[in-house]
């Protein structure tokens, strides 16, 4: 195996000096694509950070004019639901999560100088910056932007009359489109490097948790995108040739678009689970000082998740009027596969259990994330059963447990990730004691906006209405809906705070070291921030399983994964 | 580039990188024309009077088409065979014979559809030619991209570089040759 230093000499010898072009936007450079997804997530999450705010200020204040948006019209309100959705989901949850923290962590934990196909890295991310512009322009057409859901069902999606913008609609779904071969080729690239690339002795089993999660939710994507990006092209032709694939006026099917879209869009819940499941693992094993519990069984119920998770789609579709056999038989898959969710809670619990636990601000997030997905999970007990999910559908029940869910996953885990790898993405440590009122200041807002909603869902409450007080029965609900909206106004305003931490913290926080958290995976191995090539020293070799933390024949209470055995050292 | 990163160098499955990502490249495709596919039988079992729509289409241009392409593989795995001992010459020129086979296969395609649009059967006309032009639209345009990746990996064989690469693209052109067995029964045969 070509691991010899003298070839990585020779290969950064052929690095010349590189300008500002091919250094930072040009780049094949793992680290630097990371962070061009990072940074271009975290701009898309402003935006939908923003049409969250625009869309709640008008349901608890029904027609004022809403600072930096004006008044919200109806057809304003479900251009924002709409694109609030789809951003957070495929432009923010995806390219942070997997794409970002895939490209950043896999080539450094396993233990290579890059992925295995930079060229097709770089193009992975320049197709999903023009996915993100697609979508934003077709705000500027005429007709704005599609409001018709980020399920995009028809005839919403697919007739003119209804959508009331054929060329927005077409925009939206180009935009999905693009984004899914932006991380198909992403995929294919996380999934052969990790089969191929990992460091001499790094065997299956010693492969860190978050790098197999990450793999394990591009094969998922891999799996389950195939239909939807048929059905994509199906809508297209339906939207501008006159084909009429889901048009049941015309011997059409708009269920077919249902199987197709939630055949992906249930696996894709996964795709974004996993990732963050990786991280809070990395994160409590590293300060509870413990070795992560059940290393293989944790993986196996990864496995086991991710086919169970190919069986779940039509429990979206309960009222759809499918069959309610077929529904029966979804009811059971779904409750099914909340068992190997909870087996993986109880499993990082058990990690804690007796370890010596440091609550610095990462572990704040990874605790969080445990206990915010847990209420997620259990909400989704009532909606999986076909007989609760009748009453229950389209109301905001679904909304908050939906939120419940995505929230820890896209936001409490990919600030754990940040905060965590933040030393070595940057070299410097952010601020703790910023980073613990940051935490705060998230996570009691969030349980203050959407435990409300849980309330109004119950009560009746129907999603997708711009205004809810020309409902007698809902308009009493008012204070609710309000008290939802501060919460997200003082959440959002916290998020200043974290933003000036990450900034500042890139260019004036502390030093940090190569290990600063005392951990054993490879990326701490090699310098903060990694240089082009990443292990100056030489390419690791491993030896051991990645949490061996405390261990008895142990000095420290850490041993890294490429510390020689003590006979080998002398 | 200056250099390939160790990274692709490195082979712990056991199988080269690019050979690898060409598998998983048809994965990710088997379930894109899966889709299509299902999405067709799905509705076409729902739907009768589909078969005095399917009755349209010509079997016996279907059949040669199968022919071409079937032809067209022989020929992409002798280019494997060739690559295997060395001669990147002979490999190319298969390869070129395999383009020639993808030319013909969209040729007869151009002529087949120019037909059926002159006798009024459009992608608008019924579900089933929606699905007719649809799935064999996307198989084309494999086709298309697989003729594409062939022309430069011929150039580059005829140098006696990349020879690798020669079996990756022919199994690439092979899944392209299986889709096609799955379309033609069901577009054509099923009447």
């Amino acid at each position: 195996m070509a691991t010899a230093p003298a070839t990585h000499e020779e290969h950064d010898l052929g690095h010349h000096e590189q300008s500002f072009w091919e250094k930072y936007v040009f780049s094949t450079d793992h680290k630097v694509i990371a962070m061009q997804y990072m940074f271009t997530g975290m701009a898309m999450a402003l935006i939908g950070g923003f049409f969250a705010y625009a869309f709640r200020m008008q349901l608890a204040y029904p027609g004022m004019e809403v600072p930096g948006w004006g008044l919200v019209t109806p057809n304003d309100y479900n251009q924002l639901v709409t694109n609030h959705g789809a951003i957070m989901i495929f432009w923010v949850a995806m390219p942070v999560l997997i794409a970002a923290m895939g490209n950043y962590l896999i080539p450094l934990m396993l233990g290579c100088d890059d992925m295995v196909f930079p060229k097709l890295n770089r193009l992975s991310y320049q197709i999903f910056l023009l996915s993100a512009v697609v979508l934003l322009s077709s705000f500027f057409v005429s007709g704005g932007g599609f409001g018709g859901a980020w399920t995009m069902y028809p005839p919403l999606s697919t007739k003119a009359e209804y959508s009331l913008t054929q060329l927005g609609s077409t925009i939206f779904v180009v935009a999905v489109a693009l984004e899914f071969v932006a991380f198909l080729l992403g995929g294919i690239n996380f999934i052969t490097t990790a089969m191929n690339s990992r460091a001499p002795g790094m065997k299956l089993y010693d492969v860190p948790m978050v790098v197999w999660m990450i793999v394990v939710a591009s094969i998922l994507f891999m799996a389950s995108v195939g239909p939807l990006i048929a059905g994509a092209i199906m809508m297209l032709f339906d939207q501008n040739l006159g084909t009429a694939f889901f048009d049941p006026d015309r011997a059409g099917d708009p269920i077919l678009w249902q199987h197709l879209f939630w055949f992906f869009g249930h696996p894709e819940v996964y795709v974004v689970l996993l990732p963050a499941m990786g991280i809070v693992a990395e994160i409590i094993t590293t300060f509870s000082r413990k070795k992560l519990f059940a290393y293989r069984t944790i993986l196996y119920t990864v496995f086991g998740t991710g086919v169970l998770s190919f069986t779940v789609w039509a429990h979206h579709q309960f009222v759809a009027g499918i069959d309610p056999r077929m529904a029966h038989v979804f009811t059971v898959t779904t409750l099914l596969i909340s068992v190997p969710i909870a087996e993986m809670l109880f499993v990082y619990i058990a990690t804690l259990y007796g370890g010596s636990i440091e609550y610095s601000t990462p572990m704040l997030w990874a605790l969080a994330f445990l206990v915010e997905f847990l209420i997620g999970g259990v909400t989704g007990i009532y909606l999986g059963a076909s007989g609760g999910d009748i009453y229950m559908h389209d109301t905001y029940f679904v909304l908050a447990h939906f939120h419940y869910t995505f929230f820890p996953i896209a936001i409490i885990g990919t600030y754990a990730g940040v905060t965590y790898w933040f030393p070595k993405m940057f070299g410097r440590h952010m601020n703790e004691f910023w980073g613990k009122v940051h935490f705060w200041g998230t996570i009691i807002p969030f349980n203050g906006i959407f435990i409300p909603l849980f309330f109004l869902g119950a009560g009746g409450q129907h999603r997708r209405i711009a205004d809810f007080t020309v409902y007698p029965e809902l308009a009493q609900m008012q204070p609710w809906r309000e008290f939802a909206t501060v919460a997200l106004l003082i959440m959002l305003a916290f998020q200043v705070i974290f933003l000036w931490n990450f900034f500042y913290s890139m260019f004036r926080g502390r030093k940090a070291e190569k290990n600063p958290w005392k951990a054993n995976t490879l990326e701490w191995v090699a310098p903060s921030p990694p240089p082009h090539g990443n292990f100056p020293d030489g390419l690791p070799t491993v030896y051991r399983a990645p949490y061996e933390f405390s261990h008895p024949d142990h000095d420290e209470d850490y041993w890294p994964q490429n510390e020689p055995p003590a006979e080998q050292k002398a | 580039m200056s250099g390939t990163p160790i990274a692709t160098t490195r082979s712990a499955a056991g199988m080269p990188t690019g050979k690898l990502a060409v598998w998983w490249l048809i994965g990710s495709e088997i379930v894109i024309f899966g889709g299509v596919l299902a999405s067709y039988i799905m509705h076409r079992l729902a739907h009768g009077g589909w078969s005095e729509e399917a009755a349209h289409t010509n079997t016996w241009i279907g059949a040669l088409n199968t022919m071409v392409l079937l032809t067209s593989s022989l020929s992409a795995v002798l280019a494997h065979q060739a690559a295997e001992k060395g001669d990147g010459k002979k490999a190319s020129k298969l390869l070129w014979a395999t383009i020639v086979g993808a030319v013909t296969f969209m040729i007869v395609k151009a002529f087949e559809w120019t037909e059926e649009i002159t006798h009024g059967y459009t992608i608008a006309s019924s579900t089933f030619w929606s699905f007719y032009y649809t799935a064999a639209g996307i198989h084309a345009s494999h086709v298309l991209a697989g003729a594409i990746c062939m022309y430069y990996v011929a150039k580059s064989a005829a140098k006696g570089e990349h020879l690798h690469r020669v079996e990756n693209v022919g199994l690439y052109w092979h899944f392209v040759d299986v889709v096609w067995i799955f379309l033609f029964p069901l577009l054509y045969i099923a009447k």
